[in-house]
């Protein structure tokens, strides 16, 4: 009867963000929808809008564990699934220090799986699935579908005992199958106005001037609206570069070439070149 | 209900089927969207729409389904007239023309006013003397400096409809069918690759390990293979000068996302201008020329051939012999022939739209090589194109 009870609770649950995660109404919206259905939620947006720390958020705002999976270029949609170590087995069979005929203790849970045999509810990060080959997220339309997967070597089924709630993230950098994105609730985050991010700030660093976060907010802005930045700066890098300001103790700053702490915005050595040529300044010593 | 409304859709080109429609009926069933129009924006938004590049094509749908019902159930109208009817600030300092110009506009005039041009309006207005929005002269809107006295629109936020939020229309930008950046272009250039085993063996052949292993009575005999690696060879033709001109920016795009591509083994880069006679050049300059027997001797049909071109030029340099030494007195649309006969895997990317192809040497070289607009959506089927000939 627990688990009944639980469903009901997750279904009308409402995901608010937390104390340090601010949200709009369509990400809400987008958790909501996710979390209801039970269908993975997948994010996009411009790097630095804080696709990876919804899923923190989410997992804080649910009192449930996080689990993450970082995908990268190499990685195979088995590898979240469970893995095989069959050399170690072939290995221990030499020396005989195991018993090689139990073929469980060579078979280790990858994130997917970990989320699928855990005891209770876990929310699973999926981050940055466009990294990996184009085949990739195919691969996992059948385990996140049916949350369930058979181990072939112990002919063993892993299904799963709570639905983890799986968080997607996208950098866009390569197009993601259709029959993959239609079992999504999709959630493109826009790059935060300075409403928004004015919020945000205050945040992190409630207790800073406001006359300096305003003056730090137009500033960024107006570098972000340079066109000719290869590399325009993001939340975090705002976030970090008032961190900067406030620690040296600076009480006011304005767009101009003795911009304290520019290589907390600008990370590209291009950009810094751009930067010094338009607005005059020297290039910053290299540490 | 909202089937309809997915049909609208379908009709702007969004892919949505019937998943979607029971994933969105499941939603309105758990009350997900709240019971309000802006709510029912929201869901059905996160549900039917799976790329930012769709994200458009729903305002416009949404906007216009959804017009009707929202200028009769409109929450925002009543809190609109309230504010009118709270405007009775004290007079700010204004000169007798414009409160002359005031007295005109009474509140019931300004009411009516309004509700026209709420419907009139279609977009997002910034600075204007007549529509609502922001930073203007009209008796409506925000932050404006209007002599007269007028009314305030959309300060608090949340107040926005789900309609007005449509017709906004903030994802323009993302649309598919507008011409593309560089790494827009990346992205439908990476599906041009073609993987193959060669190189140094650094991958665990983990079957023929075992399978070694096995043979050799147990004792551990570990067998590697080389990885995986793209094999595609890419030949980029670009038409420069001229009538070319108003695209150099966009062929510029095209050339940095191949540049960037890491998944080509190789890219060679030629020139030519209008037509090809024979040879064309290693530099936008027109310098280094390379003849076209030379360059099919350097490379064979594994290599796939994108042309970029207008295709504009006068109908005798296409029909006639140039004259030059190396063409070997054969008409340009022979060289044409003779390079799609060398590579299969060839296509030709026309920065006009198809609209403008009729014309006459655009026709001829259609019949050559398959042709495709250079947008994303062109990119993408060139690409298909290209991988589908072996």
């Amino acid at each position: 009867m627990k688990a009944a009870h639980e469903v009901v609770t997750l279904a009308t649950m409402r995901f608010k963000g937390t104390e340090s995660y601010l949200t709009s109404e369509s990400l809400r919206s987008a958790v909501d929808c996710a979390v209801a259905l039970q269908r993975p939620l997948l994010v996009k947006g411009e790097p630095g809008t804080g696709k990876t720390l919804l899923a923190e958020a989410i997992a804080a705002a649910m009192g449930l564990k996080l689990l993450t999976w970082t995908v990268k270029s190499t990685t195979k949609a088995q590898d979240g699934l469970y893995v095989y170590d069959a050399v170690q087995r072939l290995h221990d069979s030499r020396f005989n220090d195991k018993d090689v005929r139990d073929i469980r203790q060579y078979i280790r849970h990858g994130p997917l799986g970990e989320s699928f045999a855990a005891p209770e509810r876990r929310v699973l990060l999926i981050d940055e699935i466009d990294k990996a080959d184009l085949e990739f997220p195919n691969d996992l339309l059948h385990e996140i579908d049916r949350m369930r997967f058979k181990v072939i070597e112990t002919d063993e089924e892993v299904v799963a005992k709570h639905r983890p709630v799986v968080v997607i993230t996208s950098n866009n950098e390569k197009d993601l199958p259709d029959a993959f994105l239609r079992r999504c609730v999709f959630h493109f985050i826009e790059f935060p106005d300075r409403d928004l991010m004015q919020r945000i700030v205050h945040v992190h660093h409630a207790d800073m001037a406001e006359r300096l976060v305003d003056q730090a907010l137009g500033v960024f802005y107006e570098l972000r609206a340079f066109s000719r930045l290869r590399k325009r700066p993001s939340t975090s890098e705002l976030i970090d570069w008032l961190a900067a300001l406030k620690s040296a103790g600076i009480t006011s700053v304005k767009l101009d070439e003795q911009l304290p702490f520019i290589g907390a915005l600008l990370k590209r050595e291009q950009d810094l070149m751009a930067f010094a040529d338009q607005f005059g300044g020297k290039l910053p010593k290299r540490a | 209900m909202f089937v309809p409304f997915l049909y609208e859709l379908r009709s702007r080109k969004v892919p949505v089927g019937a998943t979607e429609a029971v994933a969105l009926g499941q939603a309105l069933v758990q009350g997900l969207h709240d019971s309000s129009l802006e709510g029912f924006y929201f869901v059905a938004r996160a549900l039917l729409i799976h790329d930012e590049k769709h994200l458009d094509a729903f305002d416009q749908a949404f906007a216009k389904y959804f017009q009707g019902i929202e200028s009769s159930a409109m929450e925002i109208t009543e809190q609109l007239l309230e504010w009118v009817r709270e405007a009775k600030q004290p007079d700010r300092m204004l000169t007798p023309e414009e409160k002359a110009l005031l007295d005109q506009l009474d509140l019931k005039t300004l009411e009516q006013l309004f509700e026209q041009r709420m419907k009139e309006q279609k977009e997002r207005h910034d600075r204007g003397n007549k529509w609502i929005g922001t930073a203007g002269t009209s008796p409506f809107g925000n932050t404006g400096k209007a002599a007269r006295e007028g009314m305030k629109v959309g300060d608090a936020a949340g107040m926005r409809s789900a309609v007005r939020m449509a017709s906004e229309r903030a994802y323009k930008e993302y649309r598919d069918d507008l011409v593309l950046d560089v790494r827009q272009m990346q992205l439908a250039l990476r599906k041009l690759r073609a993987f193959a085993r060669e190189g140094a063996h650094d991958e665990l052949d983990l079957d023929a390990t075992i399978t070694e292993t096995a043979r050799n009575l147990g004792d551990l005999e570990v067998v590697t293979r080389p990885p995986r690696k793209s094999n595609t060879r890419v030949i980029l033709l670009m038409d420069v000068g001229g009538s070319m001109d108003p695209f150099a920016h966009l062929v510029s795009r095209l050339f940095t996302a191949a540049k960037k591509a890491t998944h080509f083994r190789e890219l060679r880069t030629y020139y030519f201008h209008n037509c090809i006679y024979g040879r064309v050049y290693k530099q936008a300059s027109f310098r280094d020329p390379i003849t076209l027997p030379q360059l099919f001797a350097e490379t064979d049909r594994r290599y796939k051939l994108i042309v970029v071109g207008d295709a504009l030029m006068a109908p005798w340099e296409l029909m006639s012999v140039s004259g030059w030494s190396d063409d070997e007195g054969l008409e340009g649309v022979v060289h044409l022939m003779r390079l799609r006969e060398h590579f299969t895997a060839s296509c030709w990317l026309n920065p006009e739209p198809p609209s403008s192809w009729w014309q006459t040497t655009v026709d001829v070289i259609r019949k050559v090589f398959p042709m495709y607009p250079l947008t994303l959506e062109g990119l993408g089927d060139a690409v298909g194109q290209l991988t589908k000939a072996r």
